[in-house]
């Protein structure tokens, strides 16, 4: 058994140790915001935060997060409040949207460190995350405007 | 909220139909295709109805939508038509996924009723019969206030949500007529002139958010892979690497010995595993050993091989089965009277759709007899259908949730996936939720077909372009044509197209905008070729040796100038320019590239693309789509190879089949619609098939040399460069 904290709650599970977090959170925790798009680190799909940190859930083995502290996005914000969905929204930056948790968990990383970060800077920080219908350019225009209206 | 939950507080159709209190308006498929009735009108004539618009006492409005969300916006743009000519307060009107019933909301296509969300078709022929709808029930809402109040239905208008009598200055609330009024026993009819004019128009034309959005932020939204439900199972297919071998025999025992799991299902082309938790079917995958049955026909095609000496060979030979495309005019003869021809040929590879969510399917069979499939689908009537036929079942048994469709792009206007899930939900006895891995998802692909093409023009004494002829080579018939009539946008008098090709027992698809993405490259590749041997600008060459038609007239104009195309760019940069067609829409873009000479990596910095739509119903969303499009061709162009040997996909994942990232992606990308009051036309697809020849155009403008075989992987990019 494998017990950690996820969107603050205390969560237990019974999973051998090397199962992916990504199907502990979408399977046995029933919580599906977090997406497998690849499940070979190559896409960001995934992409939680595990103490603060934004990790692929695929490449991340459920016995790594003893202990430790997960947020996906549900627990992002209570009401969808956070700076980046609000913007996301005042941009309609998804198209089928099956990638946008892992895009906007990614760029929630980046705004807890950088509070105004240059173009380069966020195309550097989210070049890991694949978004297929290619939303990349209004993406960058949301993250400039959470950044911008906090 | 689990999804159980959620399904459960949905209005059910019935409860739709027959809910109490407020206006219910049905629909029913007529002799004149599909209009609104009254349930009672309905029931009464026994045509297959099914509610369409509902207007509670509370004020609210509810409307269904048939069009399958990918991303495209059509869940919002299809109704948005029927809320403009009911003069709805869009604040008030709630959304709801009408069932996979073509046959009441369905689309009339070619004699046939279709959900079919395909062809970038979803507002362009849903439009009128929204329109259509939503003008029957205002009219009923003004007849009815007109009774209440004694006056003429003609004295009142309506605001949003609101009938007005101006001369008295008396306002009923939509909400307020549905707390009395009754849907009458024939439902008004309309006509033309009962529609709103464009200048009147409060929805169409602007631009609402998305609906789909807000769940798209919080991880609400539900994808099929996100269906729980109560003692289900997992499972994933195995199928043969040669794509199209049948399973023969595999490790049984060792494979239900391990962990968690309880079954192992025969399918007819493949073996799927069935598991308590899905990392046990993962293990499971790793540790079974098929043997297939050899004799695919898929066995030993090697891709590459083909496309390099068998198709020239089909090209060359007079005697291979043809297929005419298009003939017109006398083309041998525009050729013999030529003052000048020009030839060149061109290739593309295979492709693979990459939609982000793996394909998958969940299913479970009911104690009634009824299965029950939870997927996200572009067509849900002919899936209904599939699935029944492929369960034995009838098409009213299955029952059929759609859901959003992380990605279609084509590849989910099939069911297979789906199939598969429904046929091991039935041998289990249990409920399944079955998933492709990537590496399955694009082992097992279906592809959009590799071509050849082989393009000839003539040019009379006049240097105008009377002749043409272009033969595409590949497996897939209109797989490989679609898009390769240039009518809608040059006029050439005389045409020879056709198309040849073998079959090789590769799994084909359509992929975003089908063929026109390749043809366009030749097409395109091969006029830019002739504007420079001409010595004339490339877009001037096209207004003065090809009849422009008046779309493509307009879109040319326009992006010339939004490119500033006759500026000089800074040193490394270069401009070019294409077509693009597709569904009814003419576009025109212009690209500004750049190439790293030492690691042949092409960029593109910035896009213009004003397209010809018609009448853009909501402009925010279409801009979207079409950026969306940009993106995809710039991945598809310079970067998305899939190649076969042996039989085998050789690719497995985003690591050997590689899509565009944000930092390859253009910096600005600017979307221009020409001003039009015609029916709309499709723009889910016009954004992409441009920049395959753009790019390459852009490449000669920079580099001197050509570019004739798509995609421009830097390999190529450098060979090029060395010829």
């Amino acid at each position: 058994m494998v017990a950690f904290t996820i969107n603050g709650k205390p969560a237990s599970v019974e999973a051998e140790p090397d199962t992916p977090l990504l199907w502990v959170i979408r399977e046995h925790l029933k919580m599906t915001g977090t997406k497998y798009g690849c499940g070979a680190g190559l896409c960001g799909a995934c992409t939680v935060h595990v103490d603060g940190k934004a990790v692929r859930s695929c490449q991340t083995a459920v016995s790594e997060v003893g202990g430790k502290q997960i947020k996906t996005i549900e627990g992002l914000s209570p009401d969808s409040s956070h700076a980046l969905q609000k913007a996301w929204i005042a941009e309609q930056v998804p198209q089928c949207g099956y990638c946008q948790s892992g895009q906007i968990m990614k760029a929630a990383e980046l705004l807890a460190s950088n509070k105004n970060p240059t173009r380069d800077e966020i195309v550097r920080h989210m070049d890991g995350n694949i978004c297929r219908c290619g939303t990349y350019t209004r993406i960058v225009a949301a993250i400039q405007r959470a950044a911008k209206e906090g | 909220m689990t999804f159980l939950e959620k399904k459960k507080i949905q209005v059910s159709r019935r409860g739709f139909l027959t809910g109490a209190g407020g206006l219910t308006f049905a629909i029913a498929v007529g002799p004149k295709g599909l209009s609104l009735v009254s349930p009672a009108q309905a029931a009464k004539t026994g045509k297959e109805i099914g509610a369409w618009v509902r207007i509670s006492a509370d004020d609210l409005i509810t409307i269904l939508t048939p069009a399958a969300e990918m991303g495209q916006g059509s869940m919002t743009g299809v109704p948005i038509a029927l809320a403009e000519e009911l003069d709805a307060d869009w604040n008030k009107v709630t959304l709801e996924m009408a069932p996979a019933d073509p046959n009441t909301y369905g689309y009339e296509a070619r004699g046939r009723r279709s959900m079919a969300i395909v062809g970038s078709r979803a507002v362009m022929l849903y439009f009128n019969q929204m329109r259509t709808a939503g003008a029957q029930v205002r009219k009923v809402l003004l007849d009815a206030a007109a009774q209440k109040w004694g006056v003429s239905a003609a004295e009142l208008s309506t605001e949003p949500n609101m009938v007005v009598h101006k001369a008295s200055g008396r306002r009923m609330s939509y909400g307020e007529i549905a707390s009395f009024a009754r849907v009458p026993a024939e439902m008004p009819a309309v006509s033309k002139a009962d529609l709103k004019k464009p200048a009147q128009f409060r929805l169409i034309g602007k631009s609402v958010e998305r609906r789909d959005i807000p769940e798209k932020v919080n991880g609400s939204g539900q994808y099929s892979m996100d269906v729980q439900l109560p003692g289900m199972v997992y499972a994933s297919t195995v199928h043969a690497p040669v794509q199209g071998a049948q399973p023969v025999s595999w490790n049984d025992a060792a494979v239900r010995a391990l962990k968690g799991v309880s079954g192992i299902v025969k399918l007819k082309s493949g073996v799927a595993v069935v598991a308590d938790t899905f990392e046990h079917v993962i293990a499971a995958r790793e540790a079974l050993k098929v043997n297939w049955r050899s004799g695919a026909k898929s066995e030993g095609f090697d891709s590459v091989v083909t496309l390099d000496k068998t198709y020239p060979k089909i090209a060359a030979d007079k005697s291979a089965k043809t297929k005419q495309v298009a003939k017109k005019g006398d083309p041998d003869g525009a050729f013999a009277a030529a003052a000048k021809t020009y030839k060149a040929d061109f290739r593309s590879d295979f492709a693979y759709h990459a939609q982000m969510e793996p394909l998958n399917g969940v299913a479970r069979f009911n104690a009634d007899g009824t299965a029950e499939v939870w997927e996200g689908t572009q067509a849900p009537g002919r899936s209904r259908q599939l699935i029944a036929k492929a369960l034995g079942l009838k098409t009213g048994q299955v029952i059929h949730h759609q859901m959003y469709l992380g990605g279609g792009f084509g590849r989910r206007s099939n069911t297979d996936f789906t199939i598969e899930a429904a046929e091991i939900a039935r041998e289990i006895g249990k409920p399944v939720k079955m998933i492709w891995t990537r590496e399955e998802d694009l082992k097992f692909a279906m592809l959009r077909p590799q071509t050849l093409q082989c393009l000839e023009a003539a040019l009379d004494k006049d240097g105008k372009v009377s002749g043409w002829r272009h033969c595409v080579i590949g497996d897939g018939g209109n797989l490989t044509y679609g898009g390769i009539k240039l009518d809608s946008y040059y006029g050439i008098p005389n045409q020879d197209v056709h198309q040849r090709g073998p079959s090789h027992g590769i799994r084909l698809k359509h992929w975003r905008a089908v063929a026109h993405p390749f043809n366009l490259f030749a097409i395109e590749g091969l006029i830019d070729e002739m504007a420079e041997k001409e010595r004339q600008d490339p877009i001037e060459f096209r207004r003065q040796r090809l009849a422009l038609t008046a779309k493509a007239k307009a879109t040319f104009d326009r992006v010339e100038k939004m490119s500033d195309w006759k500026r000089k760019r800074p040193e490394g940069r270069a401009l070019g320019f294409s077509v693009s067609e597709r569904s009814g829409s003419v576009g025109a873009g212009v690209v500004e590239i750049s190439l790293d000479r030492r690691t042949g990596k092409i960029r593109v910095h910035n896009v213009w693309v004003s397209v010809h739509g018609g009448t853009v119903v909501q402009p925010e969303a279409a801009r979207r789509n079409i950026e969306s499009g940009v993106i995809w061709g710039i991945s598809s162009v310079l970067k998305e190879r899939a190649t076969v040997k042996n039989g085998v996909v050789e690719q497995s994942n985003f690591h050997d089949y590689e899509l565009l990232r944000m930092s390859e992606s253009p910096e600005t990308i600017e979307v221009d619609f020409v001003p039009s009051e015609a029916r709309p036309t499709g723009l889910g697809e016009i954004g992409n098939p441009f920049l395959s020849a753009a790019i390459a155009n852009a490449f000669h403008a920079l580099t001197g040399k050509r570019l004739y075989h798509m995609p421009f992987t830097p390999e190529r990019v450098l060979e090029a460069l060395k010829a």
